[in-house]
């Protein structure tokens, strides 16, 4: 069997960032000293004067990016989530969600899967952030693929973005012929009538793989990859509580206010039916490997599966 | 520069400060008279700008960073003609597209959107930045306020102006010396300012009298010679400027005449213009 490939978000991000200077001279990248791991150094390799590095100043770092937008430019403005929508979340707040600036805010190391860094990095409150802005765009892809797609996206429509993307290498999933890409349009990976799990960034993986064992004990599980988390797809939030009468949310997140509680908040109004939050259980994460914190706290397949064949029942 | 003409104008940006913030019940009255003249010089003076063209990508910016002196910033722009000097009056008002504090989606002429402390000066140097990425040469213009440079802010977009030597940058504070809880150097000192500044690698300049029109004028000729480094220029301004019963007085930071005030005011302001009619 051929070994998948796998490649961090934030890899990917620095590498469409690449891709899209080449094609836009209106894209400026901007960092806060930590170009080497969000990887918008490769995009400062190609395009060194379009790659400003405004030092650790992430506050001031999201007032330029403001002001490169109010100026016509398509800044990406880059640094940690925690940084970004949590210190930066004001500015984010009042100089790019109040005046619909057109910044994208490219987050990486969201989530626990930042690993040894802990809990003080470990940012699994940025999408219940950021979902409380109007008008903030939300997305969080799950592979290369989608990054890729996700970047270009995020470019291509006018406001703010916020892109989430993570430490840890993860598998290429969305590598296929007929893979399309629409922001607040979820995709249906595997259809099933048990339950649905939705799933965004790298938890995308895990339930599939849960979905795989599933199978195995009788139990069809639909997947749905929930890439953008703003606005959602509620319609097919919706469509998949009828078929199946039974979600099961998976995020590398706290599971108050992100995707799970988005799609809460959409099913209590549209169509009530049983909801199990995997996420973070409101607590901090802690230092270790990133793979045996996504086992700890069930966010790998493994652990997906043994809460959703609970919950099922 | 045409002193008396910008004198009288300074005149009907103070009266229609006071004309805002007393139909709205509220607003900062005392911090947009203090700024009347450097505003007046900037709107009719200073900058390349165009009320009939206010989306110019190559006009000049201006970011009022302290935005709570909003009142002071729309009646420059509506004396200037980007809209009604009457619609002054539907300040703070529901509906009304004059908002408490600027806001760039509603108001034209309105550069960005400030109110928060310490945002706007960024949002100026993004401006400036931009300008040199492109080989553009309209000029960023912010005016903060004293209280302002307590948030760390100020000081992060500072090093980065002068860092890069945005020349194209003119950051005015407006130092008149008190904030809501009383005197700034009670509260917290900034002072020295202009030391702070030079220190982050701005030309400074000192205004003793930010209020005259003269002193206004040469500093921001200065500026415009200054090269390879952004520039500072202090203004020290009497808070609540014009209207003597406010003036000094930190409890008109942000409060509104009543009836009564509102008939003195604009008594002491009509006395003003004649005055400046007869010259």
């Amino acid at each position: 069997m051929p070994e998948v490939k796998k490649i961090a978000t934030r890899e990917s991000y620095g590498n469409a960032l690449a891709e899209l200077g080449r094609e836009h001279d209106d894209v400026v990248v901007l960092d806060a000293d930590l170009a080497n791991a969000t990887k918008t150094n490769i995009f400062q390799k190609a395009f060194p004067e379009r790659h400003i590095d405004c030092g650790i100043a992430e506050a001031d770092m999201m007032g330029i990016a403001a002001g490169l937008a109010a100026t016509g430019m398509v800044p990406f403005a880059s640094t940690f989530a925690m940084f970004a929508a949590g210190r930066a979340f004001e500015q984010i707040r009042n100089s790019i969600g109040y005046t619909h600036l057109n910044v994208k805010i490219g987050a990486t190391h969201a989530g626990i899967s930042v690993g040894r860094d802990g809990a003080s990095h470990q940012c699994n409150e940025d999408i219940a952030l950021m979902r409380t802005i109007p008008g903030m765009t939300i997305i969080n892809p799950s592979d290369d693929v989608e990054v890729k797609a996700a970047v270009k996206a995020a470019y291509e429509m006018e406001g703010p973005v916020y892109l989430r993307f993570g430490r840890r290498a993860v598998p290429v999933i969305n590598d296929r012929p007929d893979y399309k890409f629409e922001i607040g349009k979820g995709v249906v990976l595997r259809e099933g009538t048990d339950v649905a799990i939705i799933a965004a960034g790298l938890c995308v993986h895990s339930a599939v793989e849960a979905a795989e064992m599933l199978a195995a004990d009788g139990i069809n599980a639909m997947v749905i990859n929930m890439h953008t988390i703003k606005p959602l797809d509620r319609e097919l939030v919706v469509r998949a509580a009828q078929e199946t009468g039974k979600i099961v949310t998976v995020e590398e997140h706290s599971i108050i206010g992100g995707l799970g509680g988005a799609v809460c908040e959409a099913l209590c109004e549209s169509c009530p039916v049983p909801v199990k939050r995997i996420g973070m259980n409101d607590v901090f994460g802690e230092s270790g490997p990133s793979a045996a914190l996504l086992e700890k706290y069930g966010l790998d397949g493994k652990g997906v599966y043994k809460t959703v064949k609970e919950f099922v029942g | 520069m045409n002193k008396l003409l910008l004198q009288k104008m300074a005149n009907e940006v103070r009266k229609g400060i006071i004309n805002g913030t007393h139909a709205a019940e509220s607003g900062h009255p005392g911090g947009s008279l203090s700024a009347a003249e450097v505003l007046t010089y900037l709107y009719f003076e200073e900058m390349n700008i165009d009320p009939a063209d206010p989306g110019n990508p190559d006009r000049d910016r201006f970011v009022l960073s302290k935005g709570h002196a909003a009142p002071g910033l729309y009646s420059v722009l509506a004396n200037r003609g980007y809209f009604p000097v009457e619609d002054l009056v539907t300040l703070r008002h529901l509906g009304s597209y004059l908002q408490g504090h600027p806001c760039m989606t509603s108001t034209p002429g309105i550069d960005m959107s400030s109110g928060s402390l310490g945002q706007g000066i960024s949002a100026a140097v993004g401006m400036a930045l931009s300008a040199k990425l492109r080989n553009k040469d309209y000029r960023v213009y912010t005016l903060l306020g004293d209280g302002e440079l307590q948030e760390g802010q100020v000081w992060e977009a500072s090093m980065f102006a002068g860092a890069r030597k945005l020349d194209n940058l003119v950051v005015i504070v407006d130092n008149n010396g008190l904030q809501i809880d009383g005197k700034i150097e009670d509260v917290n000192s900034p002072y020295p300012i202009d030391k702070k500044f030079d220190a982050f690698n701005f030309h400074v300049i000192n205004v003793s009298d930010g209020n005259d029109l003269d002193q206004l004028d040469a500093a921001f000729k200065e500026a415009r010679e200054t090269k390879g480094m952004p520039t500072a220029i202090i203004i020290k301004t009497v808070k609540g400027k014009g209207v003597s019963f406010m003036e000094g007085q930190a409890g008109w930071h942000g409060k509104a005449p009543n009836d009564e005030q509102y008939a003195m005011a604009m008594e002491e302001l009509e006395r003003v213009e004649e005055a400046l009619c007869r010259k």
